[in-house]
């Protein structure tokens, strides 16, 4: 691990992204497991375009990491935070330059911020008021917190940029691989596999490990990295699918018939009977649940922790082999040959949302990891992105001359598509944004039609299953660079798997609470609220809760008057009665406003219409 | 003489019954006596009767008067003493004795005391008692309140109570015991010693030390009692005057009021004999406080007080005075001042046409010569500025007839303008000395200095009615606006004409108002030329600006799915660059392609239409499905004919119909290409909240507060550990022993009890109150 960098330092910084006029392009690969030097200073802020010409450097110079911090101005988060500076001198009267806690930028503070200020809260009472103080001053300190050690993650991604008007599309892997260390060129490969046909694959989730299966019954899981093998079997039969579940020790195949589970020796532990016939697979790793989609028209969903069928939906559209998750709520994406995908939730039988995507049938569909868009290609050889935080809109489309398969989005937001033996690979401008179908990535030729697209997690990695076996291809900044060592550590030992198998079993999430907005769940069930309320009401009689009428207080001075109280109490009365006529009023306004038709003004001549 | 014998006749009266009885009791057998006798008595006792009659004597009837053989006790008179019987007299025994004194006083003890009241029965006696108890504890457990409420409301309580001392040794105690060993700090100690800094016990340099000597602890305590002292007047002199002006007697303020006019005028006369000049300067002030006064207009009859004594003016005599007094006070601060009076008088005397032509402008501007009025005299100066600057572009063509060549700029309004006053003084002047009738010389002198008297004359008027008009707007409105962007409207029209000259000042003042409607209209109404369209124009943008937006988000609102589907998107030509081989090989697959390609079209552009229709229809259905069924109540036959084919009436259908009310609007009301199921999830919803906690009143509230999570997953730990905290932490091992007063800083003593009531009355509920009201009274 490289030092926390110095914010003080002086020295320019070595790499940047600009763009100067030179001979040959200049390619930046960057690699987290590459040691690099340390000290790396920051540079100038991401979004400025630095335009000063720069010192010649070797062609091939390795792509420092950039720190974290914001070079901006940093304002402090909160004045108080500066202390008294007479308070801070020391014994022998030496002041502390910097006193109090170190600034944290507020943009990184209001990342973390998850309380929902926008909506105005109704009056509250003192005590209610202390209460939320109480939950805003935690949210902050803890959200401060997150933001400082935002630090630590040092690592920075990867990227490739051309020169002056080159378009990046146009280096090849062989480029790249010149370009980059010697052990990043080793994570280039081809697996040369003509014999057992077209071959399907997947990485676990650590990024460690690669499985994958010809449709000829070939099936095998290595560690892609060292390269060694763990398994290798022909289980006789055509394999759909392949996936790992929860960790690299078990695998799930769909064959011809039914699902198998296979250790990684390659040994049969399970055969599913009641999962036959499945053409997709997908595992959602909180749940402990294999979704697999079947040719009967079945989305199946499978604890694998217990073993126990939890859901079987009919999607009543035939036979299904479109199929991916949302990584962000276990939302199952479903295509259908009517143009539609269907979200689906096993707790629900009827699909959460159906999405009229395509003229012809949906071809494959695929979700990023933020949950935020989703690419769909159909057989009207299109290409859509669409926005999933609620509107399910198309942000862009792109016709495509053969259409476009097995899409797959990277954790930064990559976009990768087949088309017959070519594979495409489309980038967004920042982190959040779609990626965008204007102009490739990257693009690479291979031998023969492509079969599976997945990219490497934590890794930039790609790995294309085609025809004749398996690609690996170099993509810069397709993984995230920083990985949670406690959550999916590619350099774990098998102790640690153990133990964080126990852990993610402990934390494993029902599977009843899959839907489409996963922070619904702090939310209070309004319905069962409502019903409490009013069989309570039923069962007492009385509101316990409503208001208490209006009582006047007693005044002196003879200002407390029967009369004199009898009148206040019809002013508030009235008041009161006011206010709700003047609600109705609004509310008919409202709806007669709804009502009107907009387009057509009456107009003078219309008494003449017969 | 007959009371005598009568007294006489009675005893032989007597005597001879005695006699009578005597036999009686011996000779029973007796008969011829006893008829006698009886007769005898009888004759007696009607005697007796009759003598009865006589009030006097019928007392002393019953008087024993001679012993008899049968005393009844029930006649004991009392007639010799005539005075009543007292208890003590039974005891008076034939001689005193000393041993009965002691009981005499007891029993004089007795009779003064009064009666004893009943005992009150058990329940009401342990009532009381507990009543009292209750006030007696209550006031004890009310010192634990405030350490209750702290309780609840801390985060964290950790048990045992007990706090230990932070051990932190005094910073001199630890540098006291430290030597400096090695050479680096042997040298750093070398230094701090070159620069007197201190290193151990004091810790204060030489110029602290000194500083600190600087007073004597005796010359501080003086200093601190004098201040006391000095605060304790003031706040004396405060509480008196806070007192006086609270008085309300109108008497006291008059008297008050006119002691300190007394003695304002005494000093002032005083000042007057020693120092001339301060007085001059004092005078001034007065004049100033007139100033005001008169400016102000207080005390004219437009007052509510002033109104009030109008109505009561008719009756009341006092309130006719108070009028009076103000009126002629109004009277006497309005009065305009000698010097300018004058003039006017003189002017309004000789010359009417002049006086249309320079009435208030000129005087108004002598007066800024005259009075001290700063405000006075800059308003009037930029109010003539600016008329100065609107009417410029005008005047221009006319001076440089006049041969008047003036350099541009920004001081060319300002000189114009004092030339224009200056020339009003002159003629003002002049028509001062020539009195009467000299309407030729100052028009020569004129000539001197101008070419044209006649047209500057004319051009004068014209300026000063202006001014006078721009003037008086200005004060009327008062208002700050900025003179620049009024500068600015006016300069694109100066080709204008004398007519339209003159109805400048309305406009400007609608031009005014426009800005302050909207800024962006003004730059608006610059270019438009004529003031009427741009009023109009200003009333119709502002109605049609807001429109256009709302028109234009209904339309985005809802997509056209037609649309959504077929827009042409731009396909891509070159996906993978090819190299020059790979191009070969597309050629050659291009062909099959192409064909392939066709009969996709072809049969994608027949499924599309159907695709749509289908998805449209599903939708239809789903939102039908969603829809509340609305209830039908109707009985067919009740009330009227039924059978086959026969239907309720419509009315009747209408009247039984309960109609479902109406749900929320859908998700995807404006998503033709979305169909969202608004079925709830029972399974979720059965891991949710679904019931408040105490002080939250609405699940908004409530659901801010959970929003944050807690886990260490999405936290850092340290935060997590916070967040996570127990709520209570007991150590083991350890006796947890009640709280106790010492605990929470209180001493246990009765005394350090009231103390803490005191502190917080607020604590003790008015119930507490009332009892302990009740306690003092009994």
């Amino acid at each position: 691990m490289e030092t926390a960098p110095k914010p003080g330092k002086d020295v320019p910084p070595k790499k940047d992204k600009l763009q100067t006029k030179r001979k040959k392009p200049r390619r930046y690969w960057e690699e987290e497991t590459v040691p690099t030097t340390a000290g790396a200073s920051p540079g100038p802020p991401r979004n400025k375009k630095n335009r000063e010409l720069r010192p010649q450097r070797p062609k091939n110079a390795y792509i420092l990491k950039k720190s974290r911090i914001s070079k901006k101005p940093q304002v402090p988060k909160k004045p108080r935070e500066w202390k008294n500076p007479e308070s801070q001198r020391g014994l022998s009267g030496a002041q502390d330059p910097f006193p109090g806690p170190a600034p944290v930028p507020v943009e990184v503070v209001q990342k973390f911020c998850r309380i929902d200020k926008s909506r105005k809260l109704p009056h509250s009472k003192a005590k209610t008021r202390s209460r939320l103080e109480v939950a805003e001053a935690k949210e902050e300190e803890t959200s401060i917190k997150a933001a400082r050690s935002e630090l630590l993650l040092a690592e920075e991604p990867g990227f490739l940029e051309g020169e002056d008007g080159e378009d990046t599309a146009k280096i090849c892997q062989a480029d790249i691989v010149e370009a980059v260390d010697i052990a990043s060129a080793a994570k280039h490969f081809d697996l040369n596999l003509r014999q057992f046909g077209p071959y399907r694959l997947n990485y676990s989730r650590t990024g460690r490990h690669l499985a994958f299966g010809g449709r000829r019954g070939h099936v095998a899981a290595l560690d892609w990295v060292t390269k060694k093998l763990m398994c290798e079997i022909n289980v006789m039969e055509a394999v759909r699918d392949i996936r790992f579940l929860h960790s690299e020790a078990l695998l799930a195949v769909a064959q011809n018939r039914w699902l198998h589970i296979y250790d990684n020796q390659g040994i049969e532990l399970h055969c599913i009977r009641r999962c036959d016939r499945v053409t997709r697979l997908e595992f959602l790793p909180f749940h402990f649940l294999l979704a697999t989609a079947s040719e009967t028209g079945f989305l199946t969903y499978l604890d694998v922790s217990v073993g126990k069928i939890v859901a079987a939906l009919n999607a009543r559209a035939g036979r299904l082999d479109v199929m991916s998750q949302n990584p962000y709520n276990a939302v199952i994406h479903l295509g259908h040959s009517n143009g539609t995908v269907s979200l689906w939730s096993p707790a629900m039988k009827e699909p959460l949302a159906k999405i009229l995507c395509h003229r012809g049938g949906v071809r494959a569909v695929a979700v990023d990891s933020t949950g935020t868009y989703m690419a769909t290609s159909g057989l009207d050889h299109q290409l859509k992105i669409f926005d999933l935080r609620g509107t399910y809109q198309p942000l862009s489309t792109r016709t495509l001359p053969h259409g476009a398969g097995h899409p797959a989005f990277s954790q930064r937001g990559l976009l990768v598509a087949g088309m017959g033996d070519v594979v495409n690979i489309w980038a967004g401008q920042g982190k959040a944004s779609p990626p965008s179908l204007e102009q490739p990535y990257l693009t690479h030729r291979l031998s023969g039609p492509v079969h599976g697209l997945q990219f490497c997690p934590f890794e930039d990695v790609l790995g294309v299953g085609h025809t004749g076996g398996i690609t690996s291809m170099l993509v810069p900044g397709a993984g995230e660079p920083n990985f949670d060592g406690l959550e999916s550590n590619p350099y774990r030992s098998r102790k640690q798997r153990q133990e964080w198998e126990v852990k993610a079993l402990l934390e494993k999430v029902p599977a009843e609470l899959i839907c489409l907005d996963p922070r619904a769940l702090a939310e209070v069930d309004v319905i069962s609220l409502e019903q409490g309320k009013k069989e309570q009401i039923e069962r007492l009689g009385y509101d316990p809760q409503a208001k208490a009428p209006f009582q006047p207080k007693p005044k002196q001075k003879g200002r407390s008057s029967t009369a004199s109280l009898v009148k206040r109490k019809r002013k508030v009365m009235d008041e009161e009665h006011r206010d709700k006529v003047r609600q109705s009023l609004q509310q008919q306004h409202h709806k007669e406003a709804k009502a009107k038709p907009t387009g057509a003004r009456p107009s003078a001549l219309d008494r003449f219409v017969r | 003489m007959t009371a005598n014998r009568l007294a006489e006749s009675l005893l032989a009266l007597s005597q001879q019954e005695e006699l009578a009885d005597l036999p009686k009791d011996y000779l029973l057998s007796e008969s011829e006596d006893e008829g006698d006798n009886d007769g005898e008595r009888k004759h007696q006792k009607l005697l007796e009767a009759i003598s009865s009659l006589d009030g006097k004597n019928r007392r002393k009837l019953a008087e024993r008067s001679e012993a008899s053989l049968k005393v009844s006790e029930f006649n004991v008179s009392s007639e010799g003493s005539g005075e009543k019987l007292v208890l003590a007299d039974l005891l008076e025994p034939v001689k005193t004795s000393s041993s009965l004194a002691t009981v005499k006083k007891q029993l004089s003890r007795v009779k003064s005391k009064k009666t004893v009241e009943l005992p009150l029965n058990k329940e009401e006696i342990e009532r009381i008692h507990r009543e009292v108890a209750f006030n007696k504890t209550a006031q004890v457990l009310s010192k634990w309140d405030p350490v209750v409420l702290k309780n609840r409301q801390a985060e964290q309580l950790v048990f045992p109570l007990e706090k230990e001392e932070p051990a932190i040794a005094p910073i001199e105690h630890v540098l006291s015991g430290w030597k400096a060993r090695t050479p680096l700090e042997q040298e750093i100690f070398n230094l701090l010693h070159k620069n007197k800094q201190p290193v151990t016990d004091p810790l204060l340099t030489p110029v602290e030390k000194a500083s600190l000597r600087a007073m004597s602890l005796e010359e501080a305590k003086m200093r601190r009692a004098e201040l006391q002292r000095a605060r304790a007047l003031q706040s004396y002199y405060e509480a008196k005057a806070r007192r006086e002006k609270k008085i309300k007697s109108k008497k006291y303020h008059k008297v008050v009021k006119k002691g300190k006019a007394k003695k304002a005028l005494k000093e002032f006369e005083q000042l007057r004999k020693v120092n001339p000049a301060a007085a001059l300067e004092e005078l001034e002030k007065i004049e100033k406080a007139r100033m005001m006064e008169r400016m102000s207009l207080k005390h004219q009859n437009s007052g509510k007080w002033a109104k009030s004594k109008a109505i009561m003016a008719k009756y009341d005599l006092e309130a006719r005075q108070a009028m009076q007094e103000q009126l002629s006070k109004n009277k006497e601060l309005t009065q305009k001042l000698q010097v300018a009076s004058e003039s006017e008088e003189e002017e309004g005397g000789t010359e009417d046409v002049e006086e249309l032509l320079v009435p208030d402008v000129v005087n108004e501007v002598q007066m800024n010569a005259d009075g001290p009025n700063p405000w006075m005299l800059r308003s009037c100066t930029s109010d003539t500025k600016e008329a100065a600057t609107q009417e410029d572009p005008e005047q221009l063509p006319e001076l440089e007839a006049h041969g008047v060549s003036e350099s541009e700029g920004e001081e060319r309004p300002v000189a114009e303008e004092e030339i224009l006053l200056r020339e009003f003084e002159e003629r003002r002047s002049l028509r001062k000395r020539s009195e009467l009738s000299q309407d030729a010389e100052p028009a020569g002198s004129q000539e001197t200095k101008d070419s044209g008297s006649q047209e500057v004359l004319s051009e004068l008027r014209v300026l000063s009615q202006k001014l006078k008009e721009n003037h008086q707007s200005r004060k009327q409105k008062a208002s700050s606006e900025g003179t620049i962007p009024q500068v600015q409207r006016e300069e694109p029209a100066p080709e204008e004409e004398e007519p339209l000259l003159l109805q400048r000042p309305e406009r400007v003042q609608t031009l005014e108002e426009l800005e302050e409607l909207g800024k962006e209209e003004c730059f608006q109404n610059k270019e438009l030329p004529r003031p009427v369209l741009e009023g109009q124009q200003s009333e119709r943008t502002p109605n049609n600006r807001p429109d256009a937006p709302k028109e234009k988000k209904k339309k985005e609102q809802m997509i056209d799915l037609q649309n959504l589907l077929t827009t042409q998107s731009p396909s891509v030509k070159s996906l993978a660059v090819p190299t020059i081989e790979e191009l070969l090989s597309l050629v050659s697959s291009q062909e099959d392609e192409e064909e392939r390609n066709h009969r996709q079209m072809i049969k994608e552009a027949f499924a599309g239409d159907d695709v749509i229709r289908d998805f449209l229809k599903e939708k239809r259905e789903a939102v039908e499905a969603s829809k509340p069924k609305d209830v039908d109540l109707t009985l067919p036959g009740w009330g009227e004919w039924g059978g086959v084919g026969l239907k309720p009436s419509a009315k009747k259908r209408r009247r039984f119909l309960i109609k479902a009310p109406e749900g929320p609007p859908r998700k995807d009301k404006n998503l033709p290409n979305v169909i969202i199921n608004e079925k709830r999830n029972i399974h979720a919803a059965a891991h949710q909240v679904r019931v408040l906690p105490y002080p939250f009143t609405h699940h908004w509230q409530f659901e801010r507060t959970i929003q944050t999570p807690i886990g260490s997953t999405w936290n850092t730990q340290r935060a997590f550990q916070k967040l996570t905290t127990p709520k209570v932490v007991t150590k083991p091992g350890h006796i947890i022993n009640p709280i106790k007063a010492e605990d929470v800083g209180y001493r246990s003593s009765s005394r350090s009890d009231l103390s803490v009531i005191q502190r917080n009355p607020k604590r003790i509920t008015t119930r507490h109150k009332k009892q302990l009201k009740k306690c003092s009274v009994d």
